[in-house]
């Protein structure tokens, strides 16, 4: 693998780019590794980095369905931010993003992060007080954080809809240090850089059965044959549920829902934040790509699909918020739609943890935020593997939390996973 | 857009009904253990394929269904009223 450095682009300017390696192997799957990750997403290569960078432990693979890359890696809205505050979130994403933070030079690639702010909107007194709260227990645990007043925010983004009477907006929270970055470089980046510590990256490999052996999952049948694994690993978002019960390991609290994002022509630069509208408990959340597309999203679609396809009342539904909060877009036309599947949980948080089989460990429960949280996640996640037990950061983020009384629900929304943003 | 034969209105577009959950969940007897219950208020079997689930017809006749639909090709099978004795009612009208 050629690094990226000035040396190498000028040498390779000078020789009609001809002497680049290719980004990471394409080995044939060995008989066995120390650690199997099932799930070649952001949180499934960046655990594999993580296990063989802080873990040293290299003898690891990767097995991927699909391509890297083209599950919900790419199917996300880009946005990176740490506005939480239960105990264990809070501390949670805040050393994603701070991992975030350093993730190009981590890498020695290109992920594009930038911090922008994220700018979530606020309507009324009410809403005002509620998310001062939330931004004050994050000013206390040491996040960034601010309010915005209503003159301070038509000076930074003057071209909001400033005049909608049934919503009207008074200010905005702000989180400057949030922003958006470029998920495939993301995903491209985590394999590049584990494939050169000795991750095998292996795609094309879809996990059809499992071999249990005195209580453990001895091996994995996959496509590409039988492999074993002293410890497995599931970073399996979305279809968790269905590896779960291949598993025989019984129920999850997950259900499977589907997101859409959209994507528009490029225009001029227009919005230089991540801006936040929610009304109602309704979600629209908008961006500009460095290409000058408008990235934007908005709900679910409100019934539990394993569909990778959205429905049309939900781009009626995006479309609508967008032009209720940014009228100038009424012209401006959309490229392309998508929806990624999430693992929707019963509190809105996330699972990583030990299982009841010894040698298999969960990564699964990311709702909406799971492109966020992938540095954060593959860290614990190796962290768990390697160590045997759960950071305290993550200590809680475990299947037993519902039994024992203590949901990490950020919103008050109760047990009904269509519900949690 | 989803359409659900809905057996007191007819067929209607998905945007009328509110989706409601899994139509199998059985609640144990209030004096269950602990673990019957948080299986049944938390734990789901998510099915890749066809399952039963509830819907509202939420801005229609506002009565609860049970739909028989696949997760992943959206397909109906069936449409039936949550009631099981509003099923007769419905076939005797018919």
């Amino acid at each position: 693998m050629t690094k990226f450095n000035a040396w190498n682009v000028i040498k390779n300017g000078l020789n009609g780019q001809s002497y680049w390696t290719r980004q990471w192997r394409d080995p044939e799957p060995k008989s066995s590794y120390d650690v199997v990750i099932i799930g070649g997403g952001l949180h499934g290569l960046a655990t594999a980095y993580y296990l063989a960078k802080n873990h040293n432990i290299k003898n690891v693979a990767v097995l991927e369905k699909g391509w890297i890359g083209g599950g919900n890696a790419g199917r996300n809205t880009t946005i990176v931010r740490s506005n939480y505050m239960m105990p264990g979130n809070h501390e949670f994403y805040e050393h994603s993003l701070k991992l975030w933070e350093n993730l190009s030079h981590e890498l020695n690639y290109n992920v594009m992060f930038s911090q922008r702010a994220h700018v979530s909107l606020f309507h009324s007194p009410g809403a005002k007080d509620s998310v001062s709260r939330i931004y004050n227990i994050m000013r206390l645990h040491g996040t960034d954080a601010e309010l915005w007043d209503l003159k301070t925010l038509k000076k930074k983004i003057p071209h909001l809809n400033y005049h909608n009477s049934r919503f009207p907006i008074l200010g905005a929270a702000v989180q400057k240090r949030a922003g958006n970055a470029r998920h495939d470089a993301v995903a491209w980046g985590y394999a590049r850089a584990a494939d050169t510590l000795g991750v095998d990256i292996l795609q094309n490999c879809e996990v059809t059965g499992f071999t249990r052996k005195n209580g453990n999952i001895e091996s994995i049948q996959t496509s590409r044959g039988i492999i074993k694994g002293k410890k497995i690993g599931f970073a399996v978002a979305g279809n968790t549920s269905v590896l779960w019960q291949m598993a025989e390991l019984g129920n999850l609290p997950i259900e499977s829902h589907k997101l859409q994002a959209f994507v528009s022509e490029a225009v001029k630069p227009l919005l230089d934040q991540v801006v936040v509208y929610g009304v109602g408990g309704a979600h629209f959340y908008i961006s500009q790509s460095d290409k000058g597309s408008m990235v934007f999203g908005g709900d679910l679609d409100w019934y539990k699909s394993y569909a990778q396809r959205g429905n049309l009342p939900m781009v009626q539904d995006v479309a609508e918020a967008a032009m209720a909060i940014f009228p100038s877009l009424g012209r401006i036309r959309l490229l392309r739609h998508w929806a990624g599947v999430m693992d929707m949980t019963m509190d809105g948080s996330f699972f990583i943890c030990k299982t009841p089989i010894s040698n298999l460990y969960l990564n699964a429960g990311w709702n909406y935020g799971g492109f966020k949280a992938s540095p954060a996640s593959g860290w614990y996640f190796a962290d768990l593997i390697a160590n045997e037990s759960p950071h305290n950061y993550v200590q809680n983020h475990n299947l037993e939390r519902f039994e024992k009384g203590i949901n990490i629900d950020e919103r008050g929304a109760g047990p009904d996973p269509k519900l949690h943003g | 857009m989803i359409r659900i034969n809905c057996p007191y209105c007819g067929e209607r577009d998905h945007s009328e009904f509110s989706y409601g959950g899994d139509a199998t969940i059985n609640y144990p007897s209030l004096d269950a253990s602990e673990k019957e219950w948080t299986e049944a208020i938390f734990f789901r079997k998510n099915i890749k394929g066809f399952q039963f689930e509830t819907w509202h017809h939420s801005n229609g006749c506002r009565m609860w269904l049970v739909v028989e639909r696949s997760t992943v090709t959206h397909e109906i099978k069936s449409v039936k009223p949550c009631h099981p004795n509003l099923q007769k009612v419905v076939e005797n009208n018919k």
